[in-house]
């Protein structure tokens, strides 16, 4: 098991190479001059190479790479080209306030779609699992932007519930952020209940046709033991990979989200970076999403190791 | 009913299972389908009860009834089931788990897939008797006990372990153990060995015979493999169609069949050592009737070879054979069985026999195949030495991971051998891999495969699966193409109508003509079948087995014919190569290979083989487990298991292949005069 989790542990380093490497390649190859980019388009000639000198970014493509991978690992990203400040300074409270965001989104949303997707599989094909399987497919198939303006407009707008910007001022206590997170939050899970549902669905009703599921029945259990000690622990590890690698989709990739209702998080300062040019801001916080993916399903692979022996036990070896 | 009655003299009150008119339906598109119709038997305390009929029949249906688990769509519509007196069909769902806790249970096909993968064994058999009221340690301690009483040596190592690190015959006797673990009134067996390898299924079936003589546990027992059920059964219920035709002790039944559907079914069955020479096998016309078709008569009427008016407009009587009063047949005319049409005789024997001095289509010399897993070296196929006569039938036989697929894909070169050996054709040696091959080499040799339902593509028609392999091999295209596919179908007796249909919409016994049919497309001279029947019922499996034969006397094919079914490859096979572990180990006419002498382990397979004509045979039992082929043992391969082992030779060096008559060869040190003496009484 350590034998795993360390060379899992060397892939994410190798990964996060490759990561930064199209990171740089991709930036370079985008036109445009970043002093010029910056400073705009009436000042002097000087003061851009001036500028571009002080940051690095008239050195060879090479030594700019090397310069950029040594960042990494040195965890050190340099200073934003915008605003001068720590790239770190930057990044890492965006972080943690997409992290809220994603959690509050998930504690609504696991308990709720494994909860119906069980339900759906119990009633397989009869009134109830019709309903939870279409609303599922009809609101993930809704983009979850659309979601959060709907949302916006009508509770927020409209019947005042809820704020409408998701940043909460200096100070605010954890449950008052709560009323500010409430509403991006719920356009999240409206965009994963459908699949999370879906997919446990799925996977208890693959588990309840399993050969081991009748055996448990002719035991003489009931079918509520029959479903806790031997359909879920067999039926979750679908769900618990989609959710792993939803999580770092969450953490990164809600920029509509953000933008609907305003929020600074980490999509959003990546969208700016990458409008400023800001090199330094998005590279750090595209490896920051990197690192946060490959340790959500690290986290499921070590999850399902220990719901299924067999992965377990063949990772020993 | 009046068939009860008739049965054993038992009572509802006194049978441990009593099953009266049961009629079971099953819903399909919105429509209740038929599939028992009045099904009437019972099972005294202690008494073994076997059915069996062919897929689709109902019998694991009845089964599943008496336990009162049927699928979704499946419910009971009349009749009755009494276990112990109680009623099952009325039973409320907390009595009805109460009942499947103490009074019933079941050991099932399949035991790998039986328990939950990821509990270890030891909690799934506690989990058995805490549902029986007792504490923890009480059920920890019941547990030890009960695997002990499978024959498991050391319950505590067995117990901390999961069920894949169990061996598939170890699997089962914990699914017994549990099974047991109630103590009960009526124990029901649903083909619990079909799936295990010759050996582990004796063993199996020696464990439940000796099981049985501890409990008074009634049985239920699902089998299609009807040398299972008169070895382990006091009587037994032919079913056909979702009703029992003929009812009476096992021996009487299978010895003298008095219901025409059971004769074509003894009939179908290669047995008594009949040769594809000497006789056809005999097959049921016809195909069994969809669920929910309209029966009103008799349900056999369509395919009885007897059949008149009488059996279309009256419902048959019960009529009672004998006069011990414990057999009936469903027939009206009984008296007449023995006009049932006698089987035809076999393929021409002149157009079969090998031609004498002629080279070997294919040869095989020094092959040997080595996979790499996890830098270790499995050497799957070791140094194998076969030659295959044009128009001969070589049958490999051979327990599940002896190498025998390996070595039918490395002939074809799917897999291709280690260098050094070497692959040949009429005489030339081929590259090892298919893709070095010329078109022409492939064109001669092709295989068919264990389930046509995979082999087949699903979206084709079969006349565009037919055309692509004539196009593919012969490279004739267009309407020629066409007109080839066309004889090719009637070759196999397809109709012109089945070649506008998709593969889903065959039978299984079709699919498999389908099947067969693609690897005739371009006049193969080699044809590897690698267990072409084990998915199909016995009377299909005779149709089947009778094209080959008749393909073969045509057009003078040779086949590498793979089985785990040692009346099929007697039947059909001109040689035997018998393999374990990667290596041949005996090899020889068929007939050699029968009567001996032979090498241990084919003498262990053979003993193993239940019979379905009651021949008394000494079992031998092998001790342990298959080694994996990665670790091979040293000296002889066989030497850890075998039961005649010198030890000091054959732990040491590794006999070579030896002829010990003209054609006959084993691997073996012990001398062929000592083997004959050994073999001639039992151990």
């Amino acid at each position: 098991m350590r034998r795993f989790i360390l060379q899992r542990l060397a892939s994410i380093v190798v990964t996060l190479w490759l990561l930064a490497t199209i990171v740089f390649m991709l930036v370079n190859v985008l036109p445009g001059n970043v002093g010029r980019q910056i400073l705009g388009p009436f000042a002097p000639q000087v003061e851009v190479d001036a500028f571009n000198a002080r940051l690095g970014t008239d050195k060879p493509l090479l030594e700019q790479y090397f310069q950029s991978i040594k960042r990494i690992f040195t965890l050190d990203f340099g200073d934003s080209y915008q605003s001068g400040s720590d790239v770190l300074d930057i990044i890492l409270p965006a972080l943690g306030r997409s992290g809220k965001l994603a959690l509050l989104a998930f504690i609504i949303t696991i308990p709720i779609s494994i909860a119906a997707g069980v339900y759906a599989a119990r009633r397989q094909d009869k009134f109830a699992d019709r309903v939870i399987v279409n609303a599922g497919l009809a609101s993930s198939s809704i983009p979850e932007f659309v979601t959060a303006a709907l949302l916006l407009s009508v509770f927020a707008v409209h019947w005042k519930l809820g704020k409408a910007f998701a940043n909460p001022p200096e100070g605010t206590s954890l449950i008052g952020q709560l009323e500010y997170l409430l509403l991006p939050a719920l356009a999240m899970v409206f965009a994963y209940f459908g699949y999370i549902a879906r997919m446990t669905r799925a996977g208890v009703i693959s588990s309840l046709m399993a050969d081991y599921t009748r055996t448990a029945t002719m035991k003489g259990l009931s079918s509520k033991q029959v479903m806790r000690r031997h359909v879920l622990r067999n039926a979750l590890a679908p769900t618990i990979t989609v959710i792993s690698v939803q999580i770092g989709y969450l953490i990164g990739g809600i920029i509509g989200v953000e933008k609907v209702f305003n929020y600074a998080g980490l999509g959003s300062t990546m969208l700016s970076a990458v409008g400023a040019k800001d090199i330094p801001v998005l590279q750090g916080a595209v490896l920051l999403v990197g690192i946060v993916y490959m340790l959500s399903t690290l986290l499921a692979d070590l999850l399902i190791a220990y719901l299924n022996p067999r992965v377990r036990l063949e990772a020993k070896r | 009913m009046s068939a009860s009655s008739i049965s054993l003299g038992t009572t509802a009150t006194a049978a441990a299972l009593a099953v009266d008119d049961l009629q079971v339906v099953y819903t399909v598109r919105g429509i209740d389908r038929a599939v028992l119709r009045g099904v009437s038997f019972s099972v005294a305390p202690g008494e073994a009860y076997g059915l069996v009929g062919e897929s689709g029949c109902g019998k694991s249906t009845t089964a599943y009834a008496a336990l009162r688990y049927l699928p979704r769509n499946g419910k009971i519509v009349g009749g009755s089931v009494h276990v112990a007196g109680r009623d099952v069909t009325s039973m409320s769902t907390a009595e009805l788990q109460e009942f499947r806790a103490r009074e019933a249970s079941m050991v099932y096909q399949d035991p790998a897939q039986a328990m939950n993968p990821t509990i270890k064994v030891g909690k799934q058999v506690i989990e058995s008797f805490t549902l029986l009221g007792q504490s923890k340690e009480q059920a920890a301690a019941s547990a030890m006990v009960a695997l002990r009483k499978v024959r498991i040596a050391d319950p505590t190592r067995v117990m901390d372990r999961y069920p894949f690190q169990l061996s598939g015959g170890m699997q089962q006797r914990v699914v017994i153990a549990m099974a047991l673990a109630c103590n009960p009134k009526l124990l029901v067996l649903d083909e619990p060995t079909t799936g295990l390898d010759a050996t582990v299924e004796a063993e199996v079936l020696d464990l439940v015979r000796v099981l049985r003589q501890e409990t008074d546990a009634a049985v239920l027992m699902i089998a299609h493999n009807l040398g299972i059920i008169r070895q382990l059964c006091d009587r037994v219920g032919v079913m056909y169609a979702g009703k029992v035709v003929e009812e009476g002790p096992s021996a009487q039944v299978f010895d003298d069949p008095q219901h025409p559907y059971t004769v074509g079914l003894l009939r179908s069955l290669p047995r008594r050592g009949v040769r594809k020479t000497e006789q056809a096998l005999s097959t049921i016309p016809g195909i069994l009737p969809l669920i929910g078709s309209d029966l009103p008569t008799c349900v056999f009427v369509d395919r009885c070879p007897l059949a008149d008016e009488t059996c279309r407009t009256v419902v048959p009587p019960v009529v009672p054979v004998g006069i011990n009063g414990d057999r009936y047949t469903r027939c009206h005319h009984s008296d007449r069985i023995i006009e049932v049409e006698e089987t035809k005789p076999g393929v021409d024997i002149t157009l079969l026999a090998p031609a004498e001095g002629q080279p070997d289509v294919l040869e095989l010399s020094h092959v040997s195949k080595t996979f790499k897993q996890r830098n270790h070296a499995v050497p799957a196929l070791v140094d194998v030495e076969l030659g295959l006569a044009e128009g001969e039938t070589l049958g490999i036989v051979g327990e599940s991971g002896s190498g025998k697929s390996t070595l039918a894909k490395t002939m074809l070169g799917i897999e291709s051998a280690d260098s050094g050996g070497v692959v040949s054709l009429d005489g030339r040696a081929v590259a090892a891999a298919t893709g070095g091959r010329s078109a022409e080499d492939k064109r001669s040799m092709q295989m068919v495969f264990q389930n046509p339902d995979s082999a087949l593509n699903r979206a084709w028609s079969v006349r565009r699966i037919l055309m692509r392999s004539v196009e593919k091999l012969t490279g004739i295209k267009g309407e020629e193409a066409n007109k080839r596919v066309e004889t090719l179908a009637a070759h196999l007796r397809l109709t012109p109508r089945h070649l506008d249909l998709k593969p889903r919409q065959l039978s299984g016994g079709l699919k498999q003509r389908v099947a067969i049919a693609r690897a005739f497309a371009g006049d193969p001279k080699i044809v590897v079948c690698d267990e072409p029947t084990s998915a199909l019922d016995v009377s299909v499996q005779a149709a089947i087995l009778n094209l080959l034969a008749d393909l073969q006397s045509e057009q003078r094919t040779s086949y590498v014919f793979i089985t785990h079914d040692m009346g099929v490859v007697r039947y059909l096979a001109d040689r035997i190569a018998v393999m374990y572990l990667g290596r041949i180990q005996e090899v020889g006419p068929t007939d050699d290979v029968f009567h001996g002498p032979n090498h241990p382990y084919t003498e262990a397979l053979l003993s193993a083989i239940p019979s379905v004509d009651g021949e008394e045979k000494v079992r031998i039992r092998l001790d342990g487990e298959i080694p994996s082929p990665a670790n091979p043992p040293s000296g002889c391969v066989f030497h850890p298991r075998c039961p005649r082992v010198m030890m000091g030779i054959c732990d040491v060096t590794e006999p070579p292949l030896a002829e010990v008559s003209p054609g006959h060869a084993m691997r073996c040190h012990i001398p062929v005069e000592q083997l004959i003496e050994l073999q001639r009484k039992p151990v």
